[in-house]
C-alpha cells in the first residue's frame, strides 16, 4: 500500500483515476481507518488530500457557505457565523462519535461513507446544500441527495473527489434543527434521525419547508408529503399530527437490535414533531 | 512497503520517524518512540485511551496514520508534568483515587487537559459530555468528574 499527501487537487485526481489501483480518500480517517483494522481491508493507495489548498476552510460567500472536505466537525462549531445560519447541520455534525472523533471527522466523509445513520446527511439535505465534484472530465454540483445510493455505496465515478459542500444562504426567517434517536445519550449511531429546514412568511405561517428522514431506508430520503403537512400552517396540533403520520408512513427501516420497525417508524413520526418545533422557533415563530 | 520518513513535533521536540503506510500514529508512539503513554484499548476509537492532542484538537492516536503527522504538532501524555512536577489534572486524578487500574488515566488525562484549554470552567455535564469517548470500567467516572472539577479550580487560581 502507498500513502500519498498530493497538494493540488489535480494530483488527487490523477492518483486517484489510476484504474490499477484500489483506492481511498483519506481525510479525516475516522471511518477509514477503523476499516483498514480489519484483516480483510485491501488498498492499494490511500490519497491524503488534507495537504490540498482550501480543504480545511469554512469560506462564506455571497451565496452561502463553501465547507472544505477536510473541515473537522468541531471546526464548523467554532465557525459563529455558520453556527449562526445553519445550527441544524452544526449540530448534526457534532453528534458524530466523541469529542475525539469530532476533531477529526468531516460531514464528506460522513456522506462519502454512505451509512444509512449519517447523522450529517438528513440535515444537510433538508438545508438543500449540494456538492463540489472535481473529476478527470473536469467538475460538477450535484444535490446531496443524489450522493448515497445505496448502504456504503456513492454515485461518484472512480477518480471523482468531493471538495467541498455548497450550502446556500439561509432565506429570511429560516430555522434548520436535526434530532435523532440513539439507546445512550452519546457515542451511539442513529435509529432515527430527522433534519428540518423551515422558512416563514411575515405572519409567522410556515412557507416552505424540507423534511430529511435518516436510518428508516437504504438512503437518506426528502419527505415531500410531510413538508406539505407543514406548510400553510403555524404548527399547530393538526399540522404536527399529519407530519408525524407523513414521516413515519415515508419511513421504510429495517429490523436490526437497535430498533424494530414498528419503533423506528414511530419514533421518526415523533422526533418529526420535536424538530418542527424547534427549526420553527429558530425561524422566529411563535 | 516502503517506509515514509517524518519530521514532527513531540511535546516540544522535534521528531523524525520511519513508518509504514498503514501504520497508526499510536503505534508509531509506543513502538517506535518508545512513549508507551498511550494505550491501544480498542484501536477503533471508541475507547479514547489512545487520546493524544494534535494541532490543539484532542484525537485518537489510533485513527491516525503516522504519516499524517508529518509537520503537526502532537501533545502526548509524556509531556504533562513539568519534570518531577505534575500538572494539576494529574495531581488531582491521584488526590480524588480517579483511577484504578490506570489503562484509561493518559486518555482520560489527555483529554481533560483539552477541555480546559478550552473552557477553563466547565460545568457537570460539559465535562461529562466532553468525556464520553473516553471509557472506564473501574471508578464509575464519578472521582474522574470531581477531579477535573477539582483542577479546573486550582487553574482558575481557585482555592481547592
Amino acid at each position: 500500500m502507498r500513502y500519498e499527501r498530493p497538494e493540488t487537487i489535480e494530483a488527487a485526481i490523477a492518483l486517484l483515476a489510476d484504474a490499477e489501483a484500489k483506492s481511498f480518500v483519506l481525510a479525516g480517517g475516522t471511518d477509514l481507518l477503523v476499516r483498514m483494522q480489519n484483516d480483510t481491508f485491501e488498498a492499494d493507495l490511500i490519497v491524503d488530500i488534507k495537504s490540498i489548498e482550501g480543504m480545511d476552510a469554512v469560506t462564506q460567500t455571497d451565496d452561502g457557505f463553501l465547507i472544505g472536505a477536510a473541515v473537522s466537525a468541531a471546526a464548523l462549531s467554532e465557525n459563529a457565523a455558520l453556527v449562526a445560519e445553519w445550527p441544524g447541520v452544526v449540530e448534526a455534525a457534532n453528534l458524530i462519535g466523541s469529542t475525539q472523533i469530532q476533531g477529526r471527522c468531516t460531514m464528506v466523509g460522513n456522506l462519502c461513507n454512505a451509512s444509512p445513520a449519517a447523522d450529517s446527511v438528513p440535515a444537510l439535505v433538508a438545508a438543500d446544500a449540494r456538492v463540489r465534484i472535481a473529476g478527470p472530465d473536469g467538475s460538477r454540483e450535484v444535490a446531496i441527495l443524489d450522493i448515497p445510493t445505496y448502504p456504503g455505496k456513492t454515485s461518484l465515478t472512480k477518480g471523482e473527489i468531493i471538495v467541498a459542500i455548497v450550502l446556500p444562504k439561509a432565506a429570511t426567517r429560516s430555522g434548520d434543527a436535526y434530532l435523532r434517536f440513539t439507546p445512550r445519550t452519546e457515542m451511539d449511531i442513529a435509529v432515527v434521525g430527522v433534519g428540518i429546514n423551515l422558512t416563514l412568511d411575515e405572519g409567522g405561517v410556515v412557507a416552505a419547508a424540507r423534511i430529511a428522514l435518516g436510518a428508516v431506508g437504504p438512503t437518506v430520503s426528502l419527505v415531500e408529503e410531510a413538508a406539505k403537512a407543514l406548510i400553510g400552517s403555524k404548527l399547530d396540533q393538526a399540522a404536527l399530527d399529519a407530519l408525524a403520520s407523513a414521516c413515519s408512513a415515508a419511513s421504510n427501516p429495517i429490523d436490526d437490535k437497535r430498533g424494530t420497525i414498528a419503533f423506528r417508524k414511530q419514533v421518526a413520526g415523533v422526533l418529526a414533531r420535536r424538530v418542527a418545533q424547534t427549526a420553527y422557533t429558530r425561524a422566529g415563530g411563535k | 512497503m516502503s517506509s515514509i520518513a517524518v519530521a514532527t513535533t513531540i511535546n516540544d521536540d522535534d521528531v523524525e520517524f520511519l513508518c509504514q503506510p498503514d501504520e497508526t500514529l499510536l503505534d508509531v508512539l509506543r513502538n517506535r518512540l518508545g512513549l508507551m503513554g498511550a494505550k491501544e484499548g480498542c484501536g477503533t476509537g471508541d475507547c479514547g485511551a489512545c487520546s493524544v492532542i494534535m494541532d490543539g484538537r484532542l484525537v485518537c492516536a489510533c485513527l491516525v496514520l503516522g504519516a499524517e503527522a508529518q509537520g503537526r504538532t502532537i501533545e502526548t501524555i509524556e509531556g504533562m508534568a513539568t519534570g518531577s512536577e505534575l500538572h494539576p489534572l494529574q495531581r488531582k486524578f491521584i488526590e480524588h483515587a480517579a483511577l484504578q487500574c490506570g489503562i484509561c488515566t493518559p486518555g482520560f488525562l489527555m483529554a481533560a487537559k483539552a477541555l480546559l484549554a478550552t473552557n477553563p470552567n466547565p460545568t457537570e455535564t460539559e465535562i461529562r459530555f466532553w468525556l464520553a469517548g473516553n471509557l472506564c470500567r473501574c471508578t464509575g467516572y464519578d472521582k474522574i468528574i470531581r477531579a477535573v472539577q477539582d483542577a479546573a479550580a486550582e487553574m482558575r487560581g481557585e482555592i481547592s
